[in-house]
């Protein structure tokens, strides 16, 4: 069987097809406004996509902090149920 | 001194072909772009056919594939003919001042994939799901706005919506404000992307559709007394419009003079025409007095005609009433009859047409036209290409609201 996605590997799955940017731009420290390019309506789509991917809630206050991939991935990784 | 407004580019794409000159070698061969749908699964329709855009990928005409992915395919189809266009007319528009140049590029319904697609989500999801792109991507006005951004135009942005009448009326506004002095270049026309289950569904109920489903290459007959509705189809047309003086100076090649504009309203029924044709009538009079010419001198009339009983037979007795004895030398082709009708987009379709006939000096045919309706009594050009000295010729646009557009375009001396 193979080998089930990591978290991370799957939250830079959908931010590349989501902005359009090469893979090797998604790296825990790019931002996603000055270093993809994002505008405020690819973060709010982004953080929904995320909220349904892994079933969780991003409340607003929290999803203004996610600045980073890396702040998503540790965001998810540690309110994720159930996963693996 | 009026300033004279000239066409320097056009694009289009539609179900006869992915640029201008596929269009024109579907049209002047007298093929039909119309077949089944095969966007989506049409099992409980009563409509099963369409004019859709095919062989094509419409994320070309973007910078990268996040634009492209957030344009509705109306955006996408607009902004690939707007592309065309600029390309043919070889202006740079970085080298432009940018507030000189404008786009006016309408759209009769705008993005409904993206609307149907969003209320499914709303539907299955929750309040909280709808996608924040959903009203940047649906709004009948973003693609004039994405086709600015992505040329930089910064000069005069709107689009009219006035259904199947949308696209002339932009290339008419955008001539009025090209001789204003509001801008030198406008890009104009229009978009549709309609064939999604809502739109089949929609007009078929409205009893507009041609439910000549067994044979679709035949279903679209403007002025055939077997007429039975007209064929819902997609596509895109867009014109470079410059001013004249502008456009030599860069030594542009002018492929044609807009010089003529007119409207009117039938103040009748919202989706009916006017039953005597008088209103449209009045556009096309208009039309004609703004170009300074007589019936006698128009030597073509690309027709609305969209294969409906009453619309064909009201544009008929209004060509009758406009023209007179000349009526009988007129020629007339209803080009609906190959592309089928692409709504907002149509007004665009047809005058690039009519150019392309001007420069060819052939009148491209109405297919189908087997019993001509003796009603719609006009000088018909049936199955084929006819060859004709062409210099002036007219396209009409009429759409549901009553709204009526007539557009005059001369070949350039």
């Amino acid at each position: 069987m193979a080998e089930k996605k990591s978290i991370e590997e799957r939250v830079k799955e959908m931010i590349v097809e989501q902005l359009g940017v090469n893979p090797e731009q998604v790296t825990p420290k790019a931002k996603f406004i000055e270093d993809l390019g994002a505008d405020s309506l690819d973060t709010v789509e982004l953080v929904m996509a995320f909220e349904e991917e892994f079933n969780v809630e991003v409340p607003d206050e929290e999803a203004e902090k996610l600045q980073r991939v890396g702040d998503v991935v540790r965001y998810i990784e540690e309110h994720v149920e159930e996963e693996s | 001194m009026t300033r004279r407004v000239v066409v320097t580019g056009f694009g289009a794409v539609t179900p006869n072909g992915n640029d201008t000159d596929a269009l024109w070698e579907s049209v002047r061969n007298g093929r039909s772009g119309i077949g089944r749908v095969t966007a989506f699964d049409t099992a409980g329709y009563d409509c099963l056919i369409a004019g859709e855009v095919r062989g094509i990928d419409l994320s070309q005409a973007f910078r990268n594939p996040k634009e492209a992915r957030r344009a509705d395919r109306y955006s996408q189809l607009a902004m690939t003919a707007a592309k065309e266009a600029v390309r043919r007319s070889g202006l740079l528009i970085e080298n432009e001042d940018p507030s000189r140049v404008g786009v006016i590029v309408g759209s009769g319904i705008g993005g409904l994939k993206t609307l149907e697609d969003q209320h499914t989500v709303l539907l299955q999801k929750g309040p909280k799901r709808t996608s924040p792109l959903m009203i940047p991507m649906m709004i009948t006005n973003i693609a004039s706005g994405m086709i600015a951004i992505e040329f930089g135009c910064q000069g005069p942005n709107f689009c009219v919506v006035t259904a199947c009448a949308t696209a002339s009326h932009c290339i008419g506004e955008a001539w009025r404000l090209i001789r204003d002095h509001e801008a030198e270049v406008i890009l104009a026309g229009g978009s549709e992307a309609a064939v999604v289950p809502l739109g089949l569904s929609g007009f078929a109920n409205m009893k507009a559709l041609s439910l000549r489903n067994d044979e679709p290459q035949k279903a679209s007959r403007p002025f055939d007394r077997d007429r039975d509705g007209f064929v819902l189809s997609e596509g895109a047309g867009i014109v470079v419009l410059e001013e004249l003086e502008h456009a030599k100076k860069r030594n542009a090649s002018i492929l044609g003079e807009i010089i003529g504009y007119g409207l009117s309203a039938d103040a009748s029924h919202i989706t009916s025409p006017d039953p005597n044709g008088s209103c449209a009538a009045r556009a096309m009079i208009s039309a004609l007095k703004r170009a300074g010419k007589t019936p006698e001198e128009i030597d073509y009339i690309n027709a609305h005609a969209t294969s409906t009983q009453q619309g064909d037979l009201c544009e008929a007795l209004a060509i009758q009433s406009v023209f007179g004895a000349h009526t009988k030398d007129v020629p007339v082709s209803a080009t609906k009859s190959m592309t089928g009708h692409c709504l907002g987009a149509a007004g665009a379709v047809e005058l690039i047409l009519c150019l392309q006939a001007l420069e060819a000096q052939l009148i491209p045919p109405t297919i189908n036209l087997d019993n001509p309706d003796p009603a719609c009594h006009l000088h018909h050009v049936p199955s084929q290409a006819r060859e004709s000295v062409l210099r002036v010729a007219m396209s009409n646009s009429f759409g549901f609201g009553g709204h009526n557009a007539s557009l005059v375009v001369a070949k350039f001396q």
